[in-house]
């Protein structure tokens, strides 16, 4: 009868030993290989040191000129253009231009990181069945798994900082760009791969020429998502040292400051909407010529 | 005879999971169907052997299904066979390594597809020189010897619009010109006007024996439509489920229906407008009543007899040379639907 009362556990001592042993062997690892790893990420850090500086420092209607003047070359809308400059001059008006600029800085780190990582792993993903089947499930687990889970690895490897917390945000923020990078690629109309190959063009021209060109409005769906997800992790990645509005926001909750904690959450939900914005309305314009818009 | 540009011998393709054990079953007599029931694999092609001759249109012809693609596909491998052999030029297609391959579709063949496989985001300039580029032919170069193909093929004043600005019949006259412009020996044309209008396809069919006159290019054309292929095909082959059941010149399948499935498929067609009078002519060095160039269709002939009030007509050769004689009976005899009774195979 006790069988079917109680679950039968593994003994409370070898459930503990069991744990130790892991965190064990993973400081041992860390203890070990902590250093390389360190250094490895060392010209990661150094860049985002850099941008973060360059932001901070430079004068801030030159930072919004060239704000405002890549959301033109991004969306070629003035209306968009004059929401960004109204909502940076409100930002540094309520007190939060040097956070926003922090957060700018990780966010364009951590988006960069994921386009140089995310597409050559999506396009591995398109090539190969077997790679598609070994790396879905990872992306799963990616998306799935609490932050703060992957934190406690991360944080013994690397202790709190920015580099952590840049490691954290690209591993939730990564996953949509490979999947849609993969999936594009797949769907690439298969009449015009034909007529490449039947023209002779080797695997680099059908990569490059055919493949990523038709893929891209998918591509860059994926892009858009990943710079929203890494907003989104900012408040998160804040507790692990990374500045910027999320340490605000963080403050905010312990000490229970509602208009500190709402400011700086509205800040970061106005990046947000600039950012899909003009990534939108830029791959619109990718794809004009698919609707046959007039070109001229 | 004209020189043999493409041979194809003994050419089979089964599609599953593994061909080389199902051809076991196909060389022990399986039916497609058969082999699809009994074996889950498609029979695409049986034994099939095909000579396409240089500088001529050679017209493949079936139904949907009757291997039409897979076999056009053969000629510049983009489909693998299970066995056989695809000679082009003296060179064994199937043999070349992957370089040797690219070089081959770079240079040797092009080909033109039903929905037109444009890409989208090319202007019809960059469409028309992807060949070219492809090549590794820089991009102002092939763009200059692209644009003789433009303008030869109509499109002059198109070449900054993307294909989705264009119609059908357009966007087909891109992929001609894309074809073109690598000055690819071997032209090969999968259903590539069966996409288009009546109108549209008439006007393409004009185009291509246009630019076949000067161009003498050895093109394999693929049709459903008898009426098309009849109107550019010097030769004709016709497929049934992966198996070629009559090759000729047109008018021979015509007269001479290999089985009642050809003269199913021939049944509709104007006879008297496609059927020549050399075809029914009596050969003879001398003969009276009017003259009529061989190609004449026995329609034109009959109404030039009519109109002279002669029972018989002298045919003669381009040259003007008299190599035959029509007699009025025997064209009016030809005209006529042969009965389902008498068209029994009368050859092969
Ligand atoms: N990749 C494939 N896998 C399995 N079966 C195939 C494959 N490609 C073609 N087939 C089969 O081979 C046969 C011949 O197909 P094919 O496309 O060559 O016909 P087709 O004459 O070109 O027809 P259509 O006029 O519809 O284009 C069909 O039964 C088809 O289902
Ligand atoms: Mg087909």
């Amino acid at each position: 009868m006790d069988f079917f009362a109680e679950f039968p556990e593994m003994g409370r001592q070898d459930l503990r030993d069991f744990k130790k042993g892991i965190d064990a062997s993973f400081r041992e690892f860390s203890r070990t290989y902590g250093e390389a790893i360190e250094t490895f990420f060392e010209p990661l850090l150094w860049f985002l040191v850099w941008l973060e500086k360059l932001l901070t420092n430079a004068p801030w209607p030159i930072v919004i000129i060239v704000i405002c003047a890549l959301a033109w070359l991004g969306s070629r809308s003035w209306k968009l253009v004059a929401g960004t400059a109204a909502a940076f001059l409100v930002i540094g008006y309520l007190g939060m231009w040097e956070d926003t600029m922090a957060t700018l800085a990780i966010i364009s780190v951590a988006t960069m990181l994921c386009i140089v990582l995310g597409i050559p792993l999506g396009i591995l993903m398109a090539r190969s069945n077997r790679v598609q089947s070994a790396i879905t499930p990872v992306l799963d687990i990616m998306q799935t798994i609490p932050s703060f889970v992957y934190l406690i690895p991360v944080v013994m490897l690397l202790g709190i900082g920015k580099v952590p917390g840049l490691i954290a945000v690209c591993i939730y923020a990564i996953p949509p760009i490979v999947r849609l990078t993969n999936l594009g690629i797949r769907l690439v109309d298969k009449e015009v791969l034909e007529a490449a190959d039947a023209f002779g063009a080797d695997y680099r021209q059908r990569l490059f020429g055919v493949q990523i060109p038709l893929a891209l409005p998918n591509i860059f769906a994926g892009v858009n998502q990943t710079i929203m997800m890494s907003l989104a992790m900012v408040v998160i990645a804040s507790m692990i040292g990374v500045k910027g509005l999320g340490l605000p926001v963080l403050r905010a909750i312990s000490n229970q400051y509602l208009a500190l904690g709402l400011l700086n959450g509205l800040a970061i939900v106005t990046l947000a909407i600039i950012f899909d914005r003009v990534s939108q309305e830029y791959g619109r314009r990718l794809q004009a010529h698919r609707q046959g818009a007039d070109h001229g | 005879m004209a020189k043999i540009k493409i041979k194809i011998s003994n050419l089979y393709k089964v599609f599953g999971d593994n061909p080389k054990a199902a051809m076991e079953h196909v060389r022990n007599g399986a039916t497609k169907q058969s082999l699809l029931d009994d074996h889950r694999h498609v029979l695409g092609l049986r034994d099939i052997n095909i000579d396409i001759p240089e500088k001529k249109i050679k017209v493949v012809m079936g139904l949907s299904g009757s291997g039409k693609s897979t076999l056009i596909r053969h000629i510049n491998r983009l489909i693998e066979p299970t066995e056989g052999q695809v000679i082009v030029d003296g060179e064994d297609v199937l043999a070349m390594s992957q370089e040797e391959l690219r070089e081959f579709r770079r240079h040797k063949s092009s080909m033109v597809f039903q929905k037109f496989a444009l890409l989208p985001h090319r202007t019809v300039a960059q469409n028309a020189a992807y060949g070219l580029t492809i090549q590794g032919i820089a991009e102002g170069e092939a763009a200059e010897r692209a644009q003789r193909w433009i303008d030869r093929v109509g499109l002059g004043g198109f070449e900054n619009h993307f294909p989705a600005q264009l119609s059908g019949g357009m966007q087909q006259r891109v992929g001609l010109a894309r074809a073109l412009a690598t000055d690819a020996e071997i032209l090969l044309m999968d259903e590539a006007f069966s996409a288009l209008d009546p109108l549209i396809r008439t006007d393409m069919q004009d185009i291509l024996l246009d630019l076949q006159e000067e161009l003498h290019k050895t093109i394999v054309f693929i049709t459903h439509d008898l009426d098309e292929a009849l109107r550019i095909g010097d030769q004709i082959a016709i497929l049934r489920d992966g198996e070629s059941i009559q090759q000729g010149d047109p008018q021979d399948i015509i007269l001479r229906p290999a089985d009642d499935y050809i003269s199913d498929f021939i049944k509709d067609i104007n006879r008297g407008r496609v059927i020549e009078v050399r075809s029914v002519m009596a050969k003879a060095a001398r003969a009276s009543g009017p003259k009529l160039p061989m190609d004449t269709a026995l329609e034109d002939a009959l109404q030039t007899l009519a109109s002279v009030g002669k029972d018989t007509g002298t045919v003669v050769d381009h040259d003007g040379k008299t190599i035959g004689k029509i007699d009025i009976n025997a064209a009016i005899t030809a005209m006529a639907r042969p009965d389902r009774g008498t068209s029994q195979p009368r050859y092969k």
